[in-house]
């Protein structure tokens, strides 16, 4: 009797003492690029620097692979076990605010007044995720093959126009220069479609969704401009200046480079590689302006706190302490993403003024439109590119909208509206 | 005969447990799981309460029927031709987006037609992507089964003899099956690739009479050349089922038939077939079975297209389910899915019991 009560007093004695020391309170995060060396070593950094300077948190990161972190989060979700800090793409963001995985940021706004806007996320009239990165497209030529086709240079003032452009096409595949006049990179799918081609759709002046009410999708994804849009998009693939769905994905990624395409619409991500490729006159242009100005998309990964985290402060103080202009500066160096603010972009090798992709930095902050704010972006998403592959590959064009506005609007329907 | 094994019920039922409980958690419970969520609304992620919807869900997937389009008319009532003679028809969308009097079609897509006089008559749906995902999963299933079945019984009978290092051809045979269908898929992509070495290979044993093509970006041959690879990567595991029938066959039969002179089409005939009998029965339904699976190949090669050419059931559930968040329509799926391969698996182990 008496060894037991000495038992069950030394055993409350040790958990308090090691409660004590254990008062730093630890923090859990996901983030989406395990498999990149260079990116995995970027924010471990972060994480190390902040552990050394805040003696009250310790951060722990697990990284996963991109194709299958959003499985992962939402698997996790359902099973209740989110770590306190995900990070999240800013298309989806909404979508899992809406369904209660994340919570509000608290952290103090002035910190990112001066980001791009495709940076921060807001759901709800709240701050669910601020990212240290932006993305641009622009188009990819060779200085030489706009001289040789005596092609005026576009502006970010004045972009070329729908004529021009079809002109630069036209002079491009007649030169047989190439195999292919304009490669718009359908070998990738999945999140690429909406992200790039749906700025095309902008220009000409439709939508995935109509923005006003977020309720529907005619008139917007079906209107007189939408299949205007549509048609310029299957002539793209009827008249052979772009290779079709079933692109090969090696050819997408340095089919430029080897010249096989004169023309090339793809990311800033791809800058570095194409320069170090070995293509000394690359020229970055803006996008056409099919009639309603000049778009690209916005909106990276960006960090957010899950709805279960019981540590909020910690994670909060964790996500003010990653916004700082170096960090955004060595994310870019690294793996050459836009950083959010023009202080970290003069720091950078690449985006500061004079940099050779100082471009992009611009494209972003004046022709950035983020795709839909709407939970129901993702499932809008999927329906886009798929009325987009059967489009190039022959599909009616009229029908084929009509049928992704009848999905679109289906969709939001059974899901009440999804809280707008 | 009866040892104290075969007839100790308490010993059966140990035995059987634990197939028993895992085919339980893994199939039997998921399976009502998914009839359930067929009822519901349920989606994959959402903060609105899953709600009891009936079967609308089946009523959306499997809606169906025919429009009846007649030519237009010029004011006297004449049929419009054009140079052809070929009458002139309204669009479909006339008829199935935003008109009243035929409130019935709304939403419906065209999947086909034909003309009986001049009258067009239009086949439509509600879901057409499910209608033609199941027609090409029936289409995979009526092609490999068959001729997967037959190629590995060719390989099977080539490669039951006593020859010197026939187990390397064995191993050859059998090569795909081990590598992950993933990475088969991806490889075949570039066999496939309109530069590819497949559209080569051709091209030099034609002398160049050959024009290359794009084999997964036609719709004309994807589905074709997705059947061609899928037969070839799991030919090997059918043909080592087949192996072991023969092996089953006693060489005394042999013997026999070979005393009363018979030829080796009717050694097969009279001796190897009838002594396959079971093994056939199960190549025939795993084949089935696994045909109706399709789902790799698509994901990685395709993804459904073009213009849903590849497309097939369980890529539609996956899409569906996972891709779009409508739990309750990729179990929809699921249980027609479900259904289907019970109906063709009963019927062919009717078809081939012992009489």
């Amino acid at each position: 009797m008496k060894l037991k009560t000495t038992l069950v007093g030394a055993l409350i004695a040790s958990t308090c003492l090691a409660g004590m020391a254990a008062a730093q309170t630890d923090i859990t995060m996901w983030y989406h690029g395990g498999g990149n060396e260079v990116e995995s070593a970027l924010i471990n950094q972060i994480v190390s620097d902040f552990n050394a300077a805040n003696a009250d948190y310790d951060v722990s990161l697990e990284s996963f692979p991109q194709g299958s972190y959003n499985d992962s989060v939402v698997a996790a979700a359902l099973a209740g076990n989110l770590p306190d800090i995900i990070d999240v793409d800013g298309p989806v963001m909404p979508n899992w605010a809406w369904a209660n995985y994340m919570q509000p940021l608290s952290i103090d706004e002035s910190i990112i007044a001066d980001f791009l806007p495709g940076t921060i996320g807001r759901w709800d009239g709240e701050l669910y995720s601020v990212g240290l990165w932006d993305a641009a497209v622009s188009l990819y030529a060779r200085q030489s093959t706009l001289d040789e086709l005596s092609l005026r240079a576009p502006t970010l003032a004045s972009p070329w126009t729908k004529d021009e452009f079809m002109g630069a096409l036209e002079a491009a595949k007649a030169s047989g220069k190439c195999e292919y006049a304009f490669d718009v990179g359908m070998a990738w799918t999945g999140e690429w479609y909406p992200y790039a081609f749906s700025p095309f759709l902008q220009s000409f002046g439709g939508d995935i969704v109509d923005r006003s009410t977020y309720q529907t999708a005619e008139g917007a994804l079906n209107g007189d401009a939408a299949i205007e849009f549509g048609e310029w998009w299957q002539s793209l693939f009827t008249e052979g200046y772009t290779p079709g769905t079933s692109q090969d994905p090696a050819d997408r990624d340095t089919g430029f480079i080897d010249g096989k395409y004169c023309f090339s619409w793809n990311g800033n991500w791809a800058s570095v590689a194409a320069i170090d490729g070995g293509v000394d006159d690359i020229v970055f242009l803006p996008a056409p302006d099919f009639g309603n100005g000049s778009v690209i998309g916005a909106g990276s990964w960006q960090f957010g706190i899950s709805a279960t985290s019981e540590n909020a402060e910690g994670a909060n103080a964790f996500i003010e302490f990653a916004l700082q202009d170096k960090y955004m500066a060595a994310f870019s160096d690294g793996i050459g993403l836009i950083p959010s603010t023009t202080s970290a972009a003069d720091m950078t090798e690449n985006y500061a003024q004079g940099g050779p992709l100082n471009i992009y930095f611009a494209l972003s902050a004046e022709q950035a439109l983020v795709r839909p704010v709407s939970p129901g972006y993702v499932v809008a998403a999927k329906v886009f590119e798929k009325a987009l592959a059967d489009i190039a590959n022959g599909a009616d064009v009229a029908d084929t909208l009509d049928a992704a506005v009848d999905e679109i609007d289906t969709d939001i329907e059974r899901n009440s509206g999804y809280g707008h | 005969m009866a040892s104290k094994l075969t007839t100790s019920n308490r010993a059966g039922w140990a035995f059987a447990l634990p197939g028993f409980g895992l085919l339980t958690l893994f199939i039997v419970v998921p399976f009502f799981f998914a009839f359930f969520l067929s009822l519901t609304n349920q989606r994959l992620i959402s903060p609105n309460p899953t709600e009891f919807v009936g079967l609308d869900n089946y009523r959306n997937l499997l809606s169906i029927s025919v429009l009846s389009i007649e030519p237009e008319t010029d004011d006297a009532g004449a049929v419009i031709r054009d140079a052809d003679g070929t009458p002139e028809y309204p669009r479909v969308r006339t008829f199935t987006r935003n008109n009243p009097d035929f409130q019935q079609y709304a939403g419906m897509r065209e999947w086909f037609r034909w003309h009986s006089g001049d009258t067009a008559k239009v086949v439509v749906a509600t879901d057409l992507v499910f209608w033609k995902s199941l027609r090409n999963t029936l289409m995979f299933v009526l092609v490999v089964a068959p001729v997967q079945g037959a190629i590995a019984l060719g390989l099977a009978l080539l490669i039951n003899q006593r020859l010197r290092g026939i187990n390397v051809y064995r191993a050859i045979y059998f090569m795909p099956v081990v590598v992950s269908i993933v990475v088969v898929s991806l490889l075949w992509r570039f066999l496939y690739a309109e530069d590819g070495l497949l559209n080569s290979i051709l091209g030099t044993f034609s002398f160049g009479m050959f024009e290359g093509r794009d084999w997964l970006g036609n719709k004309d041959t994807a589905l074709g050349a997705i059947m061609a690879m899928s037969i070839w990567q799991a030919v090997g595991f059918h043909m080592v089922i087949w192996l072991s029938g023969l092996q089953t066959i006693s060489p005394t039969l042999y013997e026999a038939s070979s005393i009363e002179g018979a030829s080796k089409f009717q050694t097969f005939r009279y001796v190897t077939w009838p002594g396959l009998r079971n093994t056939a029965v199960l190549v025939l339904i795993v084949i089935t079975m696994q045909a109706f699976a399709l789902f790799a190949q698509i994901d990685v090669m395709t993804n459904g297209g073009p213009l849903d050419s590849t497309s097939t059931v369980v890529f539609q559930a996956v899409e569906r389910g996972y891709g779009k968040q409508d739990i309750s329509g990729g179990s929809t799926i699921s249980v027609i899915l479900f259904l289907l391969v019970l109906t063709i698996s009963i019927t062919q182990r009717y078809l081939t019991r012992e009489k």
